[in-house]
Protein backbone atom coordinates (compact mmCIF):
# COMPACT_ATOMS: atom_id res chain seq x y z
CA UNK A 1 0.00 0.00 0.00
CA UNK A 2 1.45 3.36 -0.96
CA UNK A 3 1.70 6.30 1.44
CA UNK A 4 -1.06 8.07 -0.48
CA UNK A 5 -3.30 5.03 -0.16
CA UNK A 6 -2.64 4.82 3.54
CA UNK A 7 -3.33 8.46 4.21
CA UNK A 8 -6.59 8.22 2.28
CA UNK A 9 -7.65 5.06 4.08
CA UNK A 10 -10.48 5.47 6.56
CA UNK A 11 -9.36 5.08 10.18
CA UNK A 12 -11.50 2.00 10.63
CA UNK A 13 -9.53 0.21 7.91
CA UNK A 14 -6.51 -1.67 9.27
CA UNK A 15 -3.27 -0.34 7.83
CA UNK A 16 -0.48 -2.72 6.84
CA UNK A 17 2.02 -3.05 9.64
CA UNK A 18 4.98 -2.39 7.35
CA UNK A 19 3.76 1.01 6.07
CA UNK A 20 5.03 4.42 7.18
CA UNK A 21 1.92 4.99 9.24
CA UNK A 22 1.99 1.52 10.74
CA UNK A 23 3.30 2.64 14.15
CA UNK A 24 0.05 4.42 14.89
CA UNK A 25 -2.23 2.15 12.91
CA UNK A 26 -3.76 0.44 15.91
CA UNK A 27 -4.04 3.67 17.89
CA UNK A 28 -5.53 5.84 15.10
CA UNK A 29 -8.04 7.39 17.50
CA UNK A 30 -8.42 10.67 15.58
CA UNK A 31 -11.12 10.77 12.95
CA UNK A 32 -8.80 12.12 10.28
CA UNK A 33 -7.39 10.60 7.12
CA UNK A 34 -4.05 9.96 8.85
CA UNK A 35 -5.49 8.92 12.20
CA UNK A 36 -3.41 11.70 13.74
CA UNK A 37 -4.47 15.01 15.18
CA UNK A 38 -4.55 17.62 12.40
CA UNK A 39 -3.78 20.39 14.90
CA UNK A 40 -0.65 18.63 16.11
CA UNK A 41 0.38 17.80 12.55
CA UNK A 42 -0.11 21.46 11.65
CA UNK A 43 2.08 22.59 14.54
CA UNK A 44 4.89 20.21 13.50
CA UNK A 45 4.64 21.51 9.92
CA UNK A 46 4.85 25.08 11.22
CA UNK A 47 7.87 24.21 13.37
CA UNK A 48 9.56 22.55 10.40
CA UNK A 49 9.11 25.77 8.41
CA UNK A 50 10.40 27.82 11.33
CA UNK A 51 13.72 25.96 11.01
CA UNK A 52 14.16 27.74 7.67
CA UNK A 53 13.36 31.16 9.15
CA UNK A 54 15.82 30.84 12.04
CA UNK A 55 18.39 29.08 9.84
CA UNK A 56 18.41 32.14 7.58
CA UNK A 57 18.74 34.57 10.48
CA UNK A 58 21.52 32.58 12.18
CA UNK A 59 23.57 32.13 9.01
CA UNK A 60 23.20 35.83 8.16
CA UNK A 61 24.57 36.75 11.58
CA UNK A 62 27.45 34.27 11.22
CA UNK A 63 28.39 35.83 7.87
CA UNK A 64 28.43 39.38 9.24
CA UNK A 65 30.02 38.86 12.60
CA UNK A 66 33.63 38.83 11.38
CA UNK A 67 35.45 41.51 13.32
CA UNK A 68 37.66 42.71 10.50
CA UNK A 69 34.99 44.19 8.25
CA UNK A 70 36.66 47.24 6.66
CA UNK A 71 35.23 50.55 7.82
CA UNK A 72 32.84 48.95 10.33
CA UNK A 73 31.26 51.55 12.56
CA UNK A 74 30.72 51.09 16.29
CA UNK A 75 31.82 48.26 18.55
CA UNK A 76 31.73 44.59 17.54
CA UNK A 77 28.80 42.70 19.08
CA UNK A 78 31.13 40.04 20.46
CA UNK A 79 32.99 42.65 22.54
CA UNK A 80 29.80 43.56 24.42
CA UNK A 81 28.54 40.11 25.40
CA UNK A 82 27.97 39.51 29.08
CA UNK A 83 28.31 35.71 29.06
CA UNK A 84 27.50 35.09 32.75
CA UNK A 85 24.29 37.13 32.40
CA UNK A 86 23.24 35.41 29.14
CA UNK A 87 24.08 32.02 30.69
CA UNK A 88 21.58 32.67 33.48
CA UNK A 89 18.95 33.72 30.90
CA UNK A 90 19.63 30.54 28.92
CA UNK A 91 19.30 28.43 32.04
CA UNK A 92 15.98 30.12 32.89
CA UNK A 93 14.58 29.38 29.42
CA UNK A 94 15.83 25.79 29.57
CA UNK A 95 14.10 25.22 32.90
CA UNK A 96 10.88 26.69 31.49
CA UNK A 97 10.81 23.67 29.15
CA UNK A 98 10.77 21.43 32.22
CA UNK A 99 7.89 23.35 33.82
CA UNK A 100 6.00 23.23 30.50
CA UNK A 101 6.26 19.47 30.26
CA UNK A 102 5.27 19.14 33.93
CA UNK A 103 2.19 21.22 33.15
CA UNK A 104 1.25 18.85 30.33
CA UNK A 105 1.81 15.87 32.58
CA UNK A 106 -0.48 17.42 35.22
CA UNK A 107 -3.29 18.22 32.75
CA UNK A 108 -3.12 14.66 31.40
CA UNK A 109 -3.70 13.45 34.97
CA UNK A 110 -6.59 15.96 35.26
CA UNK A 111 -4.68 17.75 38.04
CA UNK A 112 -5.97 21.25 37.21
CA UNK A 113 -4.37 23.12 40.08
CA UNK A 114 -0.87 21.80 39.44
CA UNK A 115 -1.23 22.29 35.67
CA UNK A 116 -2.19 25.93 36.29
CA UNK A 117 0.77 26.43 38.61
CA UNK A 118 3.25 25.03 36.10
CA UNK A 119 1.70 27.06 33.25
CA UNK A 120 2.10 30.25 35.24
CA UNK A 121 5.66 29.28 36.25
CA UNK A 122 6.54 28.68 32.60
CA UNK A 123 5.13 32.07 31.60
CA UNK A 124 7.05 33.77 34.42
CA UNK A 125 10.31 32.09 33.42
CA UNK A 126 9.67 33.16 29.83
CA UNK A 127 8.97 36.70 31.03
CA UNK A 128 12.26 36.68 32.95
CA UNK A 129 14.08 35.65 29.79
CA UNK A 130 12.46 38.43 27.73
CA UNK A 131 13.23 40.97 30.47
CA UNK A 132 16.86 39.83 30.35
CA UNK A 133 16.89 40.32 26.60
CA UNK A 134 15.47 43.84 26.90
CA UNK A 135 18.15 44.62 29.50
CA UNK A 136 20.85 43.27 27.19
CA UNK A 137 19.60 45.32 24.23
CA UNK A 138 19.47 48.46 26.39
CA UNK A 139 23.04 47.87 27.61
CA UNK A 140 24.25 47.38 24.03
CA UNK A 141 22.56 50.58 22.83
CA UNK A 142 24.17 52.48 25.72
CA UNK A 143 27.54 51.16 24.52
CA UNK A 144 26.84 52.70 21.10
CA UNK A 145 25.57 49.62 19.27
CA UNK A 146 22.23 50.54 17.67
CA UNK A 147 20.20 48.54 15.17
CA UNK A 148 21.74 50.34 12.19
CA UNK A 149 25.25 50.89 13.58
CA UNK A 150 26.70 48.16 11.36
CA UNK A 151 25.68 44.99 9.50
CA UNK A 152 26.71 42.86 12.46
CA UNK A 153 24.44 44.70 14.88
CA UNK A 154 21.50 44.62 12.44
CA UNK A 155 21.90 40.85 12.03
CA UNK A 156 22.27 40.36 15.79
CA UNK A 157 19.22 42.42 16.79
CA UNK A 158 17.12 40.86 14.02
CA UNK A 159 18.02 37.32 15.07
CA UNK A 160 17.67 37.72 18.84
CA UNK A 161 14.72 40.12 18.42
CA UNK A 162 12.82 37.57 16.31
CA UNK A 163 13.50 34.96 18.95
CA UNK A 164 12.32 37.34 21.67
CA UNK A 165 9.08 37.97 19.75
CA UNK A 166 8.56 34.20 19.53
CA UNK A 167 9.06 33.88 23.30
CA UNK A 168 6.62 36.75 23.86
CA UNK A 169 3.98 35.08 21.66
CA UNK A 170 4.56 31.89 23.61
CA UNK A 171 3.91 33.77 26.85
CA UNK A 172 0.64 35.11 25.40
CA UNK A 173 -0.39 31.54 24.55
CA UNK A 174 0.57 30.30 28.03
CA UNK A 175 -1.36 33.08 29.72
CA UNK A 176 -4.37 32.32 27.52
CA UNK A 177 -4.23 28.71 28.70
CA UNK A 178 -3.87 29.93 32.29
CA UNK A 179 -6.96 32.14 31.98
CA UNK A 180 -8.89 29.29 30.31
CA UNK A 181 -7.90 27.08 33.21
CA UNK A 182 -9.06 29.67 35.76
CA UNK A 183 -12.43 29.82 33.98
CA UNK A 184 -12.68 26.04 34.09
CA UNK A 185 -12.32 25.70 30.34
CA UNK A 186 -9.07 23.73 30.37
CA UNK A 187 -10.04 20.28 31.51
CA UNK A 188 -8.13 17.15 30.60
CA UNK A 189 -10.29 17.06 27.47
CA UNK A 190 -8.16 19.93 26.17
CA UNK A 191 -4.81 18.32 27.06
CA UNK A 192 -3.85 18.32 23.41
CA UNK A 193 -4.11 22.13 23.32
CA UNK A 194 -1.54 22.29 26.12
CA UNK A 195 0.61 19.76 24.27
CA UNK A 196 0.55 21.87 21.07
CA UNK A 197 1.43 25.09 22.90
CA UNK A 198 4.15 23.06 24.63
CA UNK A 199 5.59 22.01 21.26
CA UNK A 200 5.88 25.68 20.27
CA UNK A 201 7.48 26.55 23.61
CA UNK A 202 10.06 23.75 23.40
CA UNK A 203 10.89 24.82 19.84
CA UNK A 204 11.62 28.33 21.06
CA UNK A 205 13.89 26.74 23.64
CA UNK A 206 15.83 24.63 21.10
CA UNK A 207 16.31 27.68 18.89
CA UNK A 208 17.92 29.44 21.86
CA UNK A 209 20.12 26.40 22.52
CA UNK A 210 21.53 26.92 19.02
CA UNK A 211 21.75 30.73 19.27
CA UNK A 212 23.49 30.56 22.65
CA UNK A 213 26.21 28.29 21.28
CA UNK A 214 26.71 29.69 17.77
CA UNK A 215 26.21 33.38 18.53
CA UNK A 216 27.45 33.80 22.10
CA UNK A 217 29.87 31.02 22.97
CA UNK A 218 31.77 30.26 19.77
CA UNK A 219 34.31 33.05 19.31
CA UNK A 220 34.22 35.05 16.07
CA UNK B 1 -23.41 17.57 17.85
CA UNK B 2 -23.50 19.59 21.08
CA UNK B 3 -20.42 21.27 22.55
CA UNK B 4 -20.38 18.80 25.44
CA UNK B 5 -20.47 15.73 23.27
CA UNK B 6 -17.77 17.21 21.02
CA UNK B 7 -15.55 17.81 24.05
CA UNK B 8 -16.20 14.28 25.29
CA UNK B 9 -15.32 12.86 21.88
CA UNK B 10 -12.10 14.87 21.81
CA UNK B 11 -11.26 13.62 25.29
CA UNK B 12 -11.84 10.01 24.25
CA UNK B 13 -9.68 10.46 21.18
CA UNK B 14 -6.87 12.06 23.13
CA UNK B 15 -7.07 9.47 25.92
CA UNK B 16 -7.01 6.63 23.40
CA UNK B 17 -3.91 8.00 21.76
CA UNK B 18 -2.04 8.83 24.96
CA UNK B 19 -3.03 5.52 26.55
CA UNK B 20 -1.73 3.69 23.52
CA UNK B 21 1.57 5.54 23.81
CA UNK B 22 1.45 5.61 27.60
CA UNK B 23 3.53 2.48 28.08
CA UNK B 24 6.56 4.38 26.85
CA UNK B 25 5.71 7.86 28.12
CA UNK B 26 8.26 9.25 30.54
CA UNK B 27 7.40 9.90 34.15
CA UNK B 28 7.83 13.29 35.81
CA UNK B 29 10.98 11.93 37.41
CA UNK B 30 12.38 11.23 33.93
CA UNK B 31 11.59 14.81 32.87
CA UNK B 32 13.46 16.14 35.89
CA UNK B 33 16.37 13.82 35.07
CA UNK B 34 16.52 15.15 31.50
CA UNK B 35 16.37 18.73 32.81
CA UNK B 36 19.31 17.97 35.13
CA UNK B 37 21.35 16.62 32.22
CA UNK B 38 20.47 19.77 30.23
CA UNK B 39 21.54 21.95 33.17
CA UNK B 40 24.87 20.12 33.50
CA UNK B 41 25.51 20.45 29.75
CA UNK B 42 24.70 24.16 29.89
CA UNK B 43 27.13 24.57 32.81
CA UNK B 44 29.78 22.72 30.80
CA UNK B 45 29.14 25.00 27.81
CA UNK B 46 29.53 28.11 29.95
CA UNK B 47 32.70 26.66 31.51
CA UNK B 48 34.30 26.49 28.05
CA UNK B 49 34.11 30.30 27.96
CA UNK B 50 36.56 30.42 30.88
CA UNK B 51 38.87 27.71 29.49
CA UNK B 52 39.03 28.86 25.88
CA UNK B 53 42.82 28.77 25.65
CA UNK B 54 43.20 25.43 27.43
CA UNK B 55 40.67 23.78 25.13
CA UNK B 56 42.30 25.20 21.99
CA UNK B 57 41.10 23.41 18.85
CA UNK B 58 38.71 21.27 20.91
CA UNK B 59 36.59 24.27 21.89
CA UNK B 60 34.33 24.49 18.83
CA UNK B 61 33.78 20.72 18.36
CA UNK B 62 33.00 20.36 22.08
CA UNK B 63 30.46 23.21 21.96
CA UNK B 64 28.83 21.85 18.79
CA UNK B 65 28.53 18.35 20.28
CA UNK B 66 26.98 19.68 23.51
CA UNK B 67 24.56 21.84 21.51
CA UNK B 68 23.45 18.87 19.39
CA UNK B 69 23.00 16.64 22.46
CA UNK B 70 20.86 19.31 24.17
CA UNK B 71 18.84 19.85 20.99
CA UNK B 72 18.04 16.15 20.64
CA UNK B 73 17.28 15.68 24.34
CA UNK B 74 14.63 18.41 24.13
CA UNK B 75 13.01 17.24 20.88
CA UNK B 76 13.09 13.55 21.80
CA UNK B 77 11.92 13.80 25.43
CA UNK B 78 10.20 17.12 26.03
CA UNK B 79 8.62 17.27 22.56
CA UNK B 80 7.92 13.52 22.73
CA UNK B 81 9.29 12.70 19.29
CA UNK B 82 10.77 9.54 20.81
CA UNK B 83 7.28 8.34 21.72
CA UNK B 84 5.05 9.94 19.10
CA UNK B 85 4.16 8.88 15.61
CA UNK B 86 7.15 8.90 13.27
CA UNK B 87 5.31 11.11 10.77
CA UNK B 88 5.85 14.05 13.16
CA UNK B 89 9.57 13.24 13.25
CA UNK B 90 9.72 13.06 9.47
CA UNK B 91 7.99 16.41 9.03
CA UNK B 92 10.24 18.19 11.51
CA UNK B 93 13.44 16.52 10.32
CA UNK B 94 12.55 17.45 6.71
CA UNK B 95 12.41 21.13 7.67
CA UNK B 96 15.58 20.83 9.71
CA UNK B 97 17.58 19.04 7.02
CA UNK B 98 16.36 21.47 4.37
CA UNK B 99 17.36 24.44 6.53
CA UNK B 100 20.80 23.02 7.38
CA UNK B 101 21.42 22.08 3.74
CA UNK B 102 20.34 25.42 2.29
CA UNK B 103 22.25 27.56 4.78
CA UNK B 104 25.39 25.41 4.77
CA UNK B 105 25.40 25.89 0.98
CA UNK B 106 24.96 29.64 1.49
CA UNK B 107 27.79 29.78 4.03
CA UNK B 108 30.07 27.76 1.75
CA UNK B 109 29.23 30.07 -1.16
CA UNK B 110 30.41 33.04 0.92
CA UNK B 111 33.57 31.12 1.95
CA UNK B 112 32.54 31.25 5.61
CA UNK B 113 34.64 28.23 6.58
CA UNK B 114 37.87 29.33 4.86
Amino acid sequence: MSVADQTMAPTSTPVESSGPLAHDATAAPHHTSTGLSNEKLGMWLFLGSECLLFGGLISTFLLYRAKDVPGMAGPAVGDLYDIPFTSVSSFVLLMSSLTMVLSLSAIQRADQRRARTWLLTTALLGGTFVAGQVYEFTAFVREGLGYTTNLQSSAFYTLTGFHGVHVTLGIVMLMSLFVMSLRGRLSSERAETVEIVGLYWHFVDIVWIIIFTLVYLIPA
Amino acid sequence: MSAESTAAARHEEYQAQTEHEGADHPSERSYVGIALILAVLTAAEVATFYFEEELGALLIPALIVMMIVKFFLVIMWFMHLRFDHNLFTRIFVSGLVLAVGVYMAALLTFKFFS
